[in-house]
């Protein structure tokens, strides 16, 4: 240990080492060995690709790519870690669908289940409407709030989720449509109308328009929307007296849903989500702080 | 290329070190610091201690399914990581501060590196025999006895290795558990491969790499050169007294001679190969042996003590000069060392408080901003919350939650209609929580209000507070 000396004194002091032969600007390069670390390292590099090649897909062919010897490919893992997780699910969601759909939330598992997969559900299929935190757009429900078009209870979620609004492809789907009262009312009833509805609902209106549209609100609209304007869940028909407006309470938007209605459509969802899904996305949609 | 030149070798093989058996105080106090760690480290995970029937029953324990680490008393969960690194922190300072007063002494007593490294020195002098019988055998041609003696050190070292990766894993679960199931089978994968990774460090780097694993692996040594200077304390060699160095015999001229008699006392007990009468070097670990080593030389040919000993650097100088030494407090207690301790300290004392105020109660509070708040049908204005509500105390509490704002707000929860959570015992509960501002009320028409929201458990009496902003509509 004593007389050891270091590899690079050793070199420093031989003064002319072996090079390569190659000189550029006066400055000439060393033809050391490589490191033994390095080249075992660079050797088993290369056996480490030869056998990953054997093994796993590797050559790019027209279709797809070389199996390998392994026949491993992700998307099949990821098809088994989804068998997996399925499995481990599929007890839960045999209760989820054998249980009345309000004792759900009465099962702490249970609950737990549908919270969380029907947030994920939910984030899947209706957040493209609803907005991933349920809040909502212009034509679109808040679904956080507590005004209902057509009911809040879990069961009417339920329902609602499961058949749809408005839509052809499911004959129990809700339904209800708006009359556009364009060339049904004149220019002025309408004018009228819009006044009083904003009179109802706390809003700025002029008093005689409101007043005078009282007359055409109960002749036109009491019908769906009630006497007093707080409208009908069995009917989809708005409450048009609180603070709530899924198309806009300002009087152009009013004057646009006089003259032309609204029709607002949501799929069916039985036929695209397992009744263990729509149970789920149905608690979740309840737990958002709406729920009645 | 010429082919007279061989080019040099890049690659320094190892060079077989056979350190010889030495008796002395700091061999003494070696034995004692070995027996000591390693009793702490095989023994604490069977300590026990009683925490009641809901939590487990070990006294250190890292807990990483439920994410608690135990500590006698003391349990820490995840959000007080902060304890965790401010230990580190120091024992960084408490390196630095060792450093900087003794020198390489954490590498020299209490490295691990260098107490399994003794261990199996030990192991291997019982089995193979003291320096000169295991210089014979390793230059020996392979016979019956020489595989004898070989296979029996090395099922040794393995069952000492096995040991070493078996203590820890009983630090991660229960202790008389697991070790029920490692035999019989059925404890968990990791366990055992975590065994296996360390038991094959443990063998490797304690029978075999042993000093390579301080000269070429640790950083520590490299680090360290930054932390000494002149007046810190380190195994030297007192030159000026010993040279020039040669055999006393009799008859030959001793009269020029130093105290040094070349018999190789401190090189054959060196456990990295060294001679310490090179100066400082980067191998030494300053652990001491050489100076017991030459002591006992010493003391048989009449000499004074110290020939090699616990100096610094200015100590030299001081002695060239013929002065006196300086006392080793005056190298110890210096503005570098004190600067050290008062940082240490502050950390240790400031941990220390931390423990004893925290609360036993605490929560996280999430406010959901998707959206930032809804407008409700009276045209009340609502943001919501997700509070994590942490239950550290050891049964089950029901909290009340409340909050105390500028500005009227009212609070209600999800699921319940009442303001009382029930969160079971060493859990954390989700709660969302509704706080809403009537229509027409300053929250409501403003920007954002701050408020605090707190959680109460009447029973104990402990409280935790947390400042959250309500979003109002902000014209």
């Amino acid at each position: 240990m004593t007389d050891k000396k270091h590899p690079e004194e050793q070199i420093l002091q031989e003064g002319d080492p072996n090079t390569t032969g190659h000189v550029w600007d006066g400055i000439k390069e060393f033809d050391n060995p490589m490191p033994r670390w390095w080249l075992w390292t660079f050797y088993a590099c290369i056996a480490w690709g030869v056998l990953y090649v054997i093994l796993y897909p590797a050559w790019p062919l027209v279709n797809g790519a070389t199996a390998g010897l392994l026949g491993y490919s992700t998307r099949a893992e990821v098809a088994e870690d989804i068998a997996t997780f399925d499995a481990m699910n599929d007890p839960l969601r045999a209760r989820m669908e054998a249980v009345e759909l309000a004792e759900i939330s009465e099962d702490a598992e249970l609950a737990n289940f549908a919270v969380q997969g029907g947030g994920a559900i939910f984030r899947t299929w209706c957040a493209q409407c609803h907005g991933s935190g349920a809040a909502g757009a212009r034509g679109y429900p808040n679904l956080l709030d507590d005004d209902w078009l057509w009911g809040g209870t879990l069961d009417d979620i339920y329902l609602t989720i499961r058949h749809g609004i408005r839509n052809e492809e499911d004959l129990d789907a809700r339904y209800s449509e708006m009359t556009a009262f364009d060339e049904i009312l004149s220019d002025d009833e309408i004018a009228q109308v819009v006044a009083y509805v904003r009179n109802i609902s706390g809003q700025e209106a002029d008093a005689a328009m409101s007043t005078a549209g009282e007359t055409v609100f109960l002749d036109n609209c009491a019908s769906c929307h009630m006497d007093d304007g707080t409208g009908d869940r069995f009917l989809g028909a708005p409450n048009l007296t609180d603070a709530i407006w899924l198309y806009g309470g300002d009087e152009a938007a009013l004057e646009e849903t006089v003259r032309n209605a609204r029709f607002g459509v949501m799929p069916s969802w039985q036929n695209r989500l397992t009744e263990s899904e729509v149970r789920s996305v149905s608690v979740y949609v309840h737990s958002l702080g709406g729920g009645e | 290329m010429s082919a007279t030149q061989e080019p040099p070798k890049l690659y320094a093989a190892q060079e077989p070190v056979f350190p010889k058996r030495v008796k002395g105080k700091f061999r003494n106090l070696k034995w004692v610091i070995m027996i000591v760690t390693l009793g702490i480290y095989y023994l604490t995970p069977w300590i026990r201690w009683d925490r009641g029937p809901s939590l487990p029953d070990q006294a250190v324990l890292i807990d990483m399914a439920n994410r608690r680490f135990f500590f006698f008393w003391i349990e820490i969960w995840p959000h007080e990581f902060y304890f965790v690194a401010g230990l580190l922190i120091m024992a960084g300072l408490g390196l630095f501060l060792f450093t900087s007063a003794l020198g390489r002494v954490w590498c020299g007593y209490t490295c691990p590196q260098t107490v399994w490294t003794d261990l199996f020195f030990t192991v291997e002098r019982w089995i193979e025999g003291d320096r000169n019988a295991r210089l014979r055998l390793f230059r020996a041609k392979w016979d019956a006895k020489k595989v004898r003696l070989r296979v029996t050190k090395y099922i040794a070292w393995l069952l000492i290795a096995i040991a070493t990766g078996g203590a820890w894993v009983f630090y991660f679960t229960d202790a008389p558990t697991l070790l029920v199931d490692l035999f019989t089978l059925n404890a968990h994968p990791i366990a055992y491969t975590t065994i296996a990774i360390l038991t094959a460090t443990t063998f490797v780097f304690g029978g075999f790499m042993r000093e390579q694993v301080c000269i070429y692996m640790c950083p520590w040594p490299r680090i360290q050169a930054a932390m000494m200077d002149e007046d810190t304390i380190t195994v030297a060699y007192r030159e000026w007294r010993g040279e020039p160095r040669g055999k006393h015999r009799k008859g030959a001229d001793t009269e020029n001679l130093g105290d040094c008699i070349d018999c190789m006392a401190c090189v054959n007990v060196c456990p990295t190969g060294i001679d310490i009468r090179d100066g400082q070097q980067m191998e030494c670990i300053t652990c001491a042996l050489c100076i017991d080593a030459c002591d006992d030389i010493m003391d048989k040919i009449g000499k004074p003590r110290g020939l090699i000993d616990y100096m610094a650097l200015t100590d030299e100088a001081n002695e060239r000069a013929g002065n006196p030494k300086k006392p080793i407090w005056q190298h110890i207690f210096r503005v570098r060392t004190m600067i050290y301790t008062g940082l240490w300290a502050s950390i240790g004392i400031g941990l220390v408080v931390l423990l004893f105020i925290r609360a036993p109660i605490d929560m996280t509070i999430s406010p959901i901003r998707n959206p930032q708040f809804v407008t409700l049908s009276d045209g009340s204005i609502r943001n919501t919350y997700d509070l994590r509500i942490r239950n550290m105390q050891h049964e089950v509490a029901d909290f009340h939650i409340s909050l105390t704002s500028d500005e009227i707000l009212r609070v209600e929860l999800e699921g319940t209609s009442t303001l009382s959570v029930t969160v079971p015992a060493d859990t954390t509960q989700l709660q969302r929580v509704y706080v809403t501002s009537r229509a027409d009320d300053p929250a409501a028409l403003g920007d954002t209000t701050d408020f605090r929201f707190w959680i109460e458990d009447p029973a104990s009496n402990e409280r935790s507070y947390g400042d959250t902003v309500f979003n109002g509509r902000g014209n």
